[in-house]
């Protein structure tokens, strides 16, 4: 083992290389990297003016709000259940806990639209849901806030199920020997362990309801100022032809979606770490 | 609940779990959260489909303009999917069987879809390809259409699904090392015969999930394809497009007909997915 990495780094007996790693390369550039380049060269060609009035107008700002506001609670609220509906899918046995297990990944595989007229039914004011709510959810930012944890609900508990299944029954049995309450041990040993899992899957699911679209318009009214989306903003520039507009609008999110993705590999980095220690 | 624990002569319960009540209480609060966040969503779709009846359902998944959205969008699946296929074999063939500088930054490469907008991936190829874009008056001189057509689909799509085969493929070659591979060069298999006969067969349910799940994601894209569909009924629309023109036109019952076909391929996906990890899980056991 130790033997053939070693030869691997100097020089390999497979064969491929070049050719895998060139068409990878290529497609990448040609599929991705060219593309999104083009978003920023576009905003290039603006004037800072005109680049700062398309990105600061109030009804921009106030999507702005909405966008990260929403994103941020639903990530929120998927931590604390996504941290709850692991706990019980790894350590309780019930009826049903592997059809649950599975079901837990439905909104990867569930197209966006189609979440989105369900859920915007189900939380209208005659839907299931929203008939026994005192408050209105489909169409006001409740409704955008609903489809985002919809949305981000598999994140943290897919992040969190190999860390706490890899957890030593030992640590916890430490705990208790040394004294510790179930409750200690819960929150100064595993807690503290599940930490870096927690805030990358808080992370992922906060950077994927940032751009968000399909489950959202259905459910939000999209009324300006109050329950519309960026995403949705870019779209209604684009269909007005403000072409440059819609692009400084998105250039925005790139930004905010990079940095997001830096973010994440920096957790995924912190929770390897912890977990080889 | 700790009391029992600690005071107790004989815990009812072992050091390392908890006591029954708040197990079932933690369990009955995480049923009800998915409850009302996943599995009711997921009864709706079916059951607001099938609620004028059959024959309603029947009539709105067989009506021209259903059919040419569901044949579009499996042509868009078509091509997207084996592009995608043949370039996550590409990259992890790449990425986990050598070593090499920036293999790091590759990986955050590929996973960039992911963290795009949808709205923002549709976008981008209007710059490109749109009249107004870098290569717009050149495809309008030579008649051809990118954007508004099937084309700009296409690549909207592959877009989309981009990360999803290699994404799985990767930590599982990783995984297996280079041993085989070596081993079968040794013994004078030449690069395709190797491939064939060694890499694939090891990769191959990760592969078919992979496959499995692109091909959802594929068929289910809203956002991108939203913006270069150009909305062209019974030419440019997609199924999920289809959904959401009924559903503004509050033909509910045919809205939620077309996307209860799109809510079964979620269902077979995780199907797929549950065989596949227990495949996985019996062989690494058996190995």
């Amino acid at each position: 083992m130790l033997f053939s990495r070693t030869l691997l780094r100097r020089h390999s007996v497979l064969p491929g290389f070049d050719l895998a790693l060139g068409f990878t390369l290529l497609y990448l550039s040609l599929i991705v990297l060219v593309p999104l380049a083009a978003a920023f060269l576009k905003t290039a060609t603006m004037t800072w003016p005109a680049f700062w009035s398309a990105v600061s107008s109030p009804r921009v700002v106030a999507s702005y709000r909405l966008t990260f506001g929403a994103s941020f609670l639903a990530a929120a609220v998927n931590a604390v259940f996504g941290l709850l509906v692991c706990w019980v899918l790894v350590r309780y046995e019930f009826p049903g806990r592997r059809f649950v297990d599975a079901l837990v990944d439905l909104p990867f595989a569930l197209p966006t639209a189609v979440a989105g007229i369900a859920l915007t039914a189900l939380y209208s004011g005659n839907g299931w849901i929203g008939r026994w709510l005192p408050f209105k959810v489909s169409f006001t930012p409740v409704g955008v806030w609903v489809a985002l944890t919809f949305i981000g609900l598999p994140f943290v508990v897919r992040t969190l199920q190999p860390v706490l299944e890899d957890l030593q029954k030992e640590i916890e049995e430490a705990a208790a020997t040394l004294g510790a309450t179930r409750w200690q041990t819960f929150t100064r040993v595993i807690l503290p362990i599940l930490t870096p899992a927690l805030l990358t899957g808080f992370a992922l699911a906060f950077a994927r309801a940032l751009g968000e679209y399909g489950s959202v318009i259905f459910i939000a009214g999209n009324l300006p100022m109050v329950s519309e989306i960026t995403p949705l903003l870019i779209i209604t520039k684009l269909e007005q032809y403000d072409y440059a507009g819609a692009t400084a609008i998105a250039v925005v999110m790139l930004v905010a979606s990079f940095a997001m993705l830096l973010a994440i590999n920096g957790l995924q980095a912190w929770t390897r770490a912890r977990q080889g220690r | 609940m700790s009391a029992a624990v600690s005071e107790g002569r004989r815990p009812a319960t072992p050091s390392t779990t908890e006591p029954a009540w708040v197990r079932r209480s933690l369990i009955a609060l995480a049923l009800v959260f998915l409850t009302l966040f996943l599995f009711v969503p997921l009864a709706a779709v079916f059951v607001e489909a099938l609620k004028k009846g059959l024959q309603v359902y029947w009539a709105a998944i067989t009506e021209p303009d259903a059919v040419s959205a569901i044949r579009l969008t499996m042509i868009a699946a078509l091509v997207a999917v084996p592009l995608n296929l043949v370039f996550g074999i590409a990259a992890a063939w790449a990425i986990a069987k050598f070593d090499f500088r920036g293999k790091n930054v590759l990986l955050t490469l590929i996973d960039l879809p992911f963290s795009v907008s949808p709205v923002i991936a549709g976008l981008i190829y209007v710059l490109v390809f749109g009249l107004q874009g870098w290569f717009g008056e050149w495809l309008r001189d030579h008649d051809l259409k990118v954007i508004f057509a099937l084309p700009g689909i296409v690549l909207a799509t592959v877009f989309i699904t981009f990360p999803f085969v290699a994404r799985e493929l990767i930590p599982l070659m990783q995984a297996q090392g280079t041993e085989q591979e070596e081993a079968a060069r040794v013994l004078g298999a030449g690069g395709w015969q190797m491939f064939l006969r060694v890499t694939l067969p090891n990769v191959k349910w990760a592969l078919l999930y992979g496959v499995i799940l692109c091909n959802a994601r594929a068929m289910g894209e809203f956002g991108a394809v939203s913006v270069v569909s150009g909305h062209i009924r019974g030419q440019t629309n997609t199924m999920p497009l289809h959904v959401e023109i009924l559903y503004n036109e509050y033909q509910f019952a045919a809205a939620f007909a077309v996307a209860s076909l799109l809510a079964g391929l979620a269902l077979v996906t995780l199907l797929v997915k549950f065989l596949v990890e227990r495949r996985i899980q019996r062989s690494t056991i058996s190995v």
